[in-house]
Parts: C-alpha cells; structure tokens; sequence
C-alpha cells in the first residue's frame, strides 16, 4: 500500500499525536536530571518537582505582600485585555470589511488606506501608543486593536469579493436593497470565515499583549516573565509559557467550536 | 405586456467585440432558447437583459422603456450554478424574495406576516418536489434539488421576465427531463416571458417556442489561412477581435407551442402550482 494512503485509526491517531508530546517531555525531563545531577543549583532546567512547587506557591498560595493570587490576577488581566481587544478588533473589521468589500465608492475610499496602514509594524507605534494614551491598558488595547483589526478587515473584505457575483446578482432580482444585501447575504456569510481569520490573529493578538505588558505594566502574564527573568526564575517561566500555549490553544479550540454549531451549513458550504 | 427589444446592441469589452447588430423582439409571452458555441457572448446577452452589463452601443426596450441598468424584481434569473443561498436551508431560500419584500428594515418577518409567507414557500416548494426538504440547507441537496430551489426562489417573487443559464446543464437526463415538465409548467402558469441559454439542441427545441442562434463570422486565423488569406496573423486576429458574433439562425419552433392562457391575471401562483401537483387551492 502506498504511504500517502496509510490512514491512521482512531486511536492510532490519539497515540500518534501524543507521541511528540511525550518526546518533547521526556528530552526535558533527561536534560534537567543531567544537569541538576552536575551542579544541583543549577536555574537553566528546573526539574518538573521544582516547576510544580512554583506553581503551588503562585496559583494556589496568596502573594505575602499584596494577597493576590498571582497566577490568577495575571491570567485575569491579560485575559481581559486580550479579549476586549479581539472584540473590538472584530466588530471594526466586520463592519468596515463588509462595507470596504460591498461597496465599490467605499472599496476605493478605504481600500488604499487600509493597505496602506496594514503594513505599518504595530509594535513600531508601540511607543507612540504609550505617549498619547498613557501606560495603562487603553494603550495595550490600542495596540492589540491596531495590530490585529487592519488585517482582519482586508481579510473580510478580499472574502466579500470572494462571493459568488451570481448571489449579488440573484439577491437583487428579488427586489434586495443594498442594505438587505449587506445585512440577510453578506453579514451571515462572512460570520464564520471572519471565525477563521480571527483563529489566525490570535497568536499575533498574544505577541502584542506580551510585549506591551513587558514594556509597562503591573499584572499579566507577560508581565510576570518578564519580571521573574531578572531572577534566572525558569521553573517561573516555563509553566507560565505552557499556561499561555494552553490558553491561546483553548480560544483556538472555542472558536472552531463555535464555527461548527453556530454556522452547521458552513462545512457544507466550503466543501462545495 | 412586456415585449423585449433589442435595437442594433452591441457589447464590447475593450477592443474586443462580443455581440453586434442584434436586433431582436421577443413576444411578451414566448420562451426563446439560446445557442451557440461557447463563448459567443449568450451570457453577456443574458447580463444585458438583466441590467447587470450595459451595451456599448444600441438600446434594449422592455414593454417600450428603457431597461433599467441594474437587476430588479421584474427580472427574475437561474444561473448554472450559485443561484441559491448556502448559509439559508431550503424554506429560507424561498422565503427570502418575500422577507426582501415586505421588510425593508431588517429583511427578515416576524409574526403572522412570517407565517404567511412560510405557507407560501411551503406550497411552492411542494410544487417543484422538494417537500420534506424544507429544513435542509442547500450544500446537502443534489444538483437537480438545487436548481428546481433556485426555480422555486425566483418565481416566488414572480418576475416578468425569468432569464435562465445553463439553468440545467450539470444534470444527468433523467432528472432533466422532470426538470423539463416543471418548467414548462412554471411557463404555462405564470404571466412570464422566459429566455434560456442552453447547449443542448433538443432541449432547446422540445422547450422553446422560438430558437435564436448566436455565432460569430467564419473568420478565423485557422479559416483564413485555409483559404490561402494574404494577411497575416497578426491582422487575421485583429478582424476576429474586432467581429463578434450575431444572429444566425432565428426561427419559431414547429409544432407552435402556446402558453395556455392565464385563467386571471392575479391569481396566486403557488396555489395554481399547488393545484397543478394535485393539492386543492382553497376557495
Ligand atoms: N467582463 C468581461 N471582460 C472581458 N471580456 C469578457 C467579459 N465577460 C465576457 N467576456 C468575453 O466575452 C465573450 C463571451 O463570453 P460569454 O460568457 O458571454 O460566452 P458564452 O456564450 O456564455 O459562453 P459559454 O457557452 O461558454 O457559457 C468571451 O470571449 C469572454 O472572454
Ligand atoms: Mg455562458
């Protein structure tokens, strides 16, 4: 049998997918116990004992000074950045790539601009951001927004372009106003391939959230390992970065979630 | 009625010239099929009469004024394909036409007005054979299913004009010939002038009272160099581009098929339809 048509069942599959993850693990796990065998003090590859102890004493223990749960507080702050941002991010590229795709005046007014501005590197206005707004979280959102919105709203407008031009067509012969149009053929359409391109912002959403919380904050994720990295404090590091890979892959998984039972005729539809 | 004239239109896209000198009337009432090779602009025809091309040169008439230039209800239109919603299931897609209708503001009823027009998409669609499908979405029907939903949508608004491509070239025979009886009965019910691209030769005469035929002059590089032409390539293709295709044949189709005379012009649709399928029309 040819290999392109060796299918893996379902457990196979399960097995097959765990299999880097327990090799990636077990690499680790011989790394740290070599060098913790050389020099016990040693910061670079906390053993996973010490990593889960760093964890008890930020998720599970009150920080002596201000009583926070820090692990929490951090994951709750950035979290509510994160997703105010997205939100705001997905109604403006909703509402201006409809619009921007529909509506060749509006097409050619803002197509240009947004282009134009969607190369511009966020973290660049980072600085500016911080200047005008401040250094608390409306600068942080901004950035987020900034960083992820023109995108998105290129990417709705490219998929607007993308439909059918026998749907506009059809709606209009049966008497649809522009304004119908947008709102009973384009808006529905584009609910869950706007799912799809928000999927894909999500790790560019994190960078930026990370590296504004580096440069100023007082809470969040981001700014946790920044802090902790004056101490050499891997066992810190490391588990925070597995909680954000976990969180980003969690949204990830919600949103392919929501696509599926929220919009059942979409798989359908792609597949045509 | 709504007679459609042609007067001497011409379309071209640039230098390239696609139709010219047509000049046609087509009779309120008549269903003409349209041949042709492919690519001798039946479809730009067809996006002329739908307001969605405007010709380069000449005018088109409907019921003695200018075409409007963008699509409307009175012209209702089947593509080959595309021509139904994919995110609405099958009672949506027709209902659609009516909720575009009568809701300006939000393009979708509520209430009694909805349940009204439910009814009507449910005996409609009974009509054309797909009931029991009404909770379908469109991805999940077969091709035949698709294009009697995209018929059913477009005469729910009841167009004037019902323009269709290759409206059932991706179907196998059989389903073609159900296909056939329900749109000459679509024909025969309803006040409408129908015009249908086609490339099948026998469809077009078993269904058309009148046959047009669109072909471009036998001027060709291949041709021309055939017949031993002293121009060159270059200039042999320039007369290509600059020709485009015309009427050739034109005839009405023997036996005379006429539509049967509407009973009263504002009779409900659906309920003919339904009545036609066997149901009783109330009252
Ligand atoms: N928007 C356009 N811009 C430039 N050329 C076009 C455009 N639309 C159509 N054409 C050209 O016009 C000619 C006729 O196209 P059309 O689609 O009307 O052909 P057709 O008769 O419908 O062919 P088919 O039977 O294959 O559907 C083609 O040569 C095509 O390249
Ligand atoms: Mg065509």
């Amino acid at each position: 049998m040819r290999l392109l048509n060796l299918k893996p069942d379902r457990t196979w599959s399960i097995a097959l997918a765990a299999l880097p993850f327990a090799a990636l693990l077990a690499a680790y796990m011989m790394g740290s116990a070599m060098r913790l065998a050389e020099n016990p003090n040693d910061k670079l590859l906390p053993s996973l004992t010490a990593m889960g102890e760093a964890v008890k004493h930020y998720a599970l223990e009150p920080d002596p000074r201000s009583g926070l749960y820090l692990m929490w507080n951090d994951t709750l702050s950035s979290m509510s950045l994160l997703l105010t941002a997205l939100a705001i991010s997905t109604f403006i590229a909703l509402v201006f790539g409809i619009l921007i795709g529909l509506l060749p005046i509006m097409g050619a007014t803002f197509g240009p601009v947004v282009g134009v501005a969607s190369m511009v590197p966020p973290l660049a206005l980072l600085p500016i951001l911080f200047i005008i707004m401040g250094l608390g979280d409306a600068a942080k959102i901004a950035l987020i927004v900034i960083g992820t919105a023109l995108k998105l709203i290129r990417d709705v407008a490219l998929r607007v372009e993308d439909l059918p031009r026998e749907q506009l067509i059809k709606a209009q012969t049966l008497g649809a106003s522009t304004w119908q149009i947008g709102l009973r053929v384009v808006l529905p359409q584009m609910l869950p391939r706007l799912i799809d391109s928000v999927r894909l912002e999500l790790g560019p959403a994190w960078l930026f959230l990370i590296a504004a919380e580096a440069i100023a904050s007082d809470s969040g994720l981001g700014y946790r390992i920044f802090l902790v990295r004056r101490y050499l404090a891997m066992d810190v590091i490391i588990p925070y970065v597995i909680w954000i890979t976990l969180l980003a892959f969690l949204m990830d998984l919600a949103l392919r979630l929501l696509q599926r039972k929220a919009f059942p005729w979409f798989a359908g539809a792609r597949a045509a | 009625m709504t007679a459609i004239v042609f007067d001497n239109v011409w379309k071209e896209y640039g230098d390239h010239v696609v139709l010219e000198r047509i000049d046609l009337t087509i009779a309120p009432r008549s269903f003409v099929a349209l041949v042709g090779p492919s690519g001798c602009g039946k479809t730009t025809f067809l996006r002329m009469l739908l307001g969605e091309e405007k010709p380069t040169r000449g005018k088109i008439l409907v019921g003695g004024n200018p075409l409007k230039t963008e699509p409307d209800a009175d012209r209702g239109v089947v593509f080959q394909r595309y021509s139904v919603f994919p995110h609405l299931t099958v009672l949506a897609n027709v209902m659609i036409g009516r909720e575009f209708e009568r809701a300006c503001l939000l393009g979708k009823l509520f209430g009694e007005a909805r349940r009204a027009a439910e009814a009507e998409a449910r005996h409609l669609l009974e009509a054309v054979g797909l009931k029991g499908h009404e909770d379908k979405y469109p991805a999940s029907l077969s091709g035949g299913m698709q294009q009697r939903l995209a018929l059913a949508q477009a005469i729910n608004r009841k167009p004037r004009i019902l323009l269709l491509d290759e409206p059932f070239g991706a179907l196998d025979p059989g389903i073609r010939a159900d296909i056939h009886v329900l749109i000459r009965r679509i024909w025969n019910e309803n006040s409408l002038t129908i015009v249908m691209v086609t490339h099948d030769l026998s469809e077009a005469f078993r269904l058309g009272t009148r046959v047009i035929a669109f072909e471009r002059p036998r001027n060709r590089p291949e041709e021309l160099e055939r017949y031993g032409a002293t121009l060159g390539e270059v200039s042999a293709k320039a007369i290509v581009a600059a020709s485009g295709a015309s009427i050739t044949q034109d005839f009405d189709v023997w036996p005379r098929k006429v539509a049967e005379p509407l009973p009263s012009a504002d009779t409900q649709l659906d309920l003919k339809l339904a009545s036609a399928n066997g149901a009783k029309p109330p009252g």
